[in-house]
């Protein structure tokens, strides 16, 4: 029972940390940033290559990938949607094409010397290799900061969307665009501003989960699921929501995999999304009332 | 010398047009000519292609025949109904699995399978998208995009219809030249078909769709049955390429659900010129002999599908076949302002 309650806060506030990034972007400029899960899976290789390869230390090789994952976000924002805001279509279709660039672009082999990841030899080091015992149970250190960096994620966010200049103009133009603009806030800037944080976030969430695992490309097409699975549960652009939802789903995925096994995982995820979409369309806390009015 | 900036361009219709598009007035064999040229080519050049080529690139033009119907009904269901499908896998999964499973467990031949589950597999990809169809725009793209990823993690957990190694030794089609020409048959008719019913009332209720539904519904016509409607006619064609797929290569398996049938025909669509349909097939029919002749270098191949893709949205939006048909309608000339 305790396990349950641990593994499951574990389970949802990763889920957490997977959509923060995507409902931030989405929220605020509603661009759906496709290209998300690829970000969270380069920085991963980033902070590898920067760690093993050029001999780097830790926490300065993870500045320095997320500060790149940023420039990325702005770089998606300024040299492709820019072109194609207010088109869904291609909004959804460019930052998806994107992001397969990178993902598929990672497992390149053979171009100027560059073998490709591929194969489970990508191994992000824990930040504290050591287990607690807690309750009568084992817990690596790594699970307790996954949950204490969600924690501080969430909290940073609303003190920075609260209490900050650039903050306050990201939701001024989420909740009006027109007078938002009105009142002098540049809309292509916050939008790259929060492209570029979304990012970010992403890459900060693949160096809190990751030393869990390896990192592989696939899973950069999972992490894209993960995040669409809770913004539509949560309801597309509801940060509260997408919070709820991470916690819905992490339970209900730990939960049925304790009581039925691994392999119904998946099968959790489709049911709980066509449920959620058949008895309250817009999600748990959208803002839309009805269906009908959403994009 | 006079700058762009003093001239503007002026663009006149042929005179054979009459107002609305897709009719005319026609006076002479020239201007009926003129018209059925370009169809002419397009039917005579399918047909033609297979005799040009050896039979290595025979099987790659079956495979971007499959890829042309993809590319339709990606182009019919994001451009006519306003639902963009980012699962185009999906359709040729159920399609192929069905058909793959009836002449396994069955015994039929692929004569009888293909048809049936073309219908059959067109059934249950419009039951399985039925509770999303009430979604529009990025929702709805969000949700098809899960569908075919979330099937195969079903299709391994319950270790059933073959797991990850799929079911082998299916029946072929009887030789390389049937399977060519009953591809290349299938894409013609649906092109043809596509084309005459996007026209008809019904294509015409499927457009208001997409530009406002609330009006549709205003209007006592209810929007999910015609949706749903929509995505059957959409996964016919998906699902009669992938039991084609199956009984071509022999073999069933979660392959069937790659990424690559859901974005390859998005490439071929925004390249060939979103919402002409014609323009998706002429673009499936250029993309996949590239890609395959990239085969060699892995997933170079998918990179520069991308870049493709997104050169096309950035640079070219309207595609090619927009830019064709307008050079071959419309006089073209700059006039003085």
């Amino acid at each position: 029972m305790v396990d349950i309650l641990f593994y499951g806060t574990v389970n949802s506030v990763t889920f957490a940390l997977i959509a923060v990034g995507f409902t931030l972007v989405y929220g605020v400029s509603r661009l759906p940033n496709f290209a998300h899960g690829a970000i969270y899976v380069l920085v991963g290789f980033m902070t590898w290559s920067f760690v093993n390869d050029l001999n780097l230390n830790y926490l300065l090789a993870i500045l320095i990938s997320l500060c790149i994952s940023s420039l990325l976000g702005a770089a998606i924002y300024r040299l492709v949607l820019i072109r194609l805001r207010g088109l869904p279509t291609s909004e959804i279709i460019a930052s998806f094409a994107f992001g397969l660039i990178i993902l598929e672009g990672l497992r390149l082999q053979g171009i100027g010397g560059f073998k490709g990841f591929i194969g489970p030899f990508y191994v992000l080091p824990s930040f504290i290799d050591a287990k607690i015992r807690v309750a009568g149970m084992l817990i690596d250190a790594q699970r307790l900061i996954i949950i204490g960096g969600g924690l501080a994620v969430v909290i940073t966010l609303w003190l920075f969307t609260h209490y900050t200049k650039i903050g306050l103009s990201l939701r001024a133009i989420a909740q009006d665009e027109q007078a938002a603009m009105m009142l002098g806030v540049d809309s292509d800037r916050v939008a790259m501003i929060s492209l570029s944080i979304g990012s970010a976030l992403a890459g900060l969430a693949a160096v809190i989960i990751l030393p869990l695992g390896n990192v592989t490309a696939e899973a950069g097409y999972r992490v894209l699921i993960y995040a669409l699975a809770v913004c539509i549960i949560g309801g597309l652009g509801s940060w509260g929501g997408a919070i709820l939802a991470s916690f819905v789903l992490g339970f209900a995925m730990i939960v049925s995999t304790s009581l039925f096994g691994a392999v119904w995982e998946s099968v959790v995820l489709v049911g709980t999304i066509i449920l959620i979409l058949i008895f309250k369309p817009s999600g748990l806390l959208g803002k839309q009332k009805e269906l009908e009015e959403r994009v | 010398m006079t700058t762009t900036e003093d001239k503007r361009q002026e663009r006149l219709d042929r005179g054979i047009k009459v107002r609305t598009e897709g009719l005319y007035a026609l006076t002479s064999w020239r201007e009926m000519g003129y018209l059925l040229a370009p169809r002419a080519f397009l039917i005579f050049g399918l047909l033609l292609l297979p005799l040009l080529v050896d039979s290595y690139w025979q099987r790659v033009l079956c495979i971007a025949g499959v890829y042309a119907l993809l590319a339709l009904s990606f182009d019919f269901l994001a451009e006519y109904v306003g639902l963009v499908c980012l699962g185009g896998a999906f359709f040729v999964g159920c399609g192929g699995y069905t058909a793959g499973l009836l002449n396994h467990y069955l015994g039929w031949s692929p004569f009888f399978t293909i048809p049936i589950a073309t219908v059959i597999g067109a059934v249950i990809s419009t039951l399985i998208l039925l509770p999303c169809l009430r979604l529009r725009g990025v929702y709805f793209a969000i949700v098809s995009f899960m569908f075919p990823l979330l099937i195969v993690n079903i299709i391994i957990a319950l270790n059933i219809f073959g797991g990850t190694e799929g079911i082998s030794a299916l029946a072929t089609l009887p030789n390389i030249w049937f399977d060519q020409y009953l591809i290349f048959a299938a894409v013609i008719i649906a092109l043809f078909v596509m084309r005459r019913l996007v026209n008809e009332d019904i294509g015409l209720i499927f457009r208001s769709i997409k530009d406002n539904d609330q009006a549709v519904r205003a209007s006592g016509i209810s929007i999910t049955l015609y949706k749903t409607k929509a995505v059957f006619i959409a996964s016919l064609m998906g699902c009669f390429g992938g039991a084609y797929l199956s009984h071509q290569y022999g073999w069933l398996g979660i392959s069937l659900f790659a990424m690559d049938f859901s974005i390859l025909p998005i490439a071929a669509t925004v390249m060939g010129g979103a919402g002409t349909l014609v323009g998706p097939v002429l673009g499936a029919f250029m993309l996949t002999p590239l890609s395959e002749a990239l085969r060699g270098f892995g997933q170079l191949r998918v990179v520069l599908y991308c870049l493709i893709l997104m050169g096309f949205i950035v640079y070219k939006p309207e595609g090619i076949m927009n830019y064709l048909q307008r050079k071959y309608h419309q006089f073209e000339h700059w006039k003085e302002v």
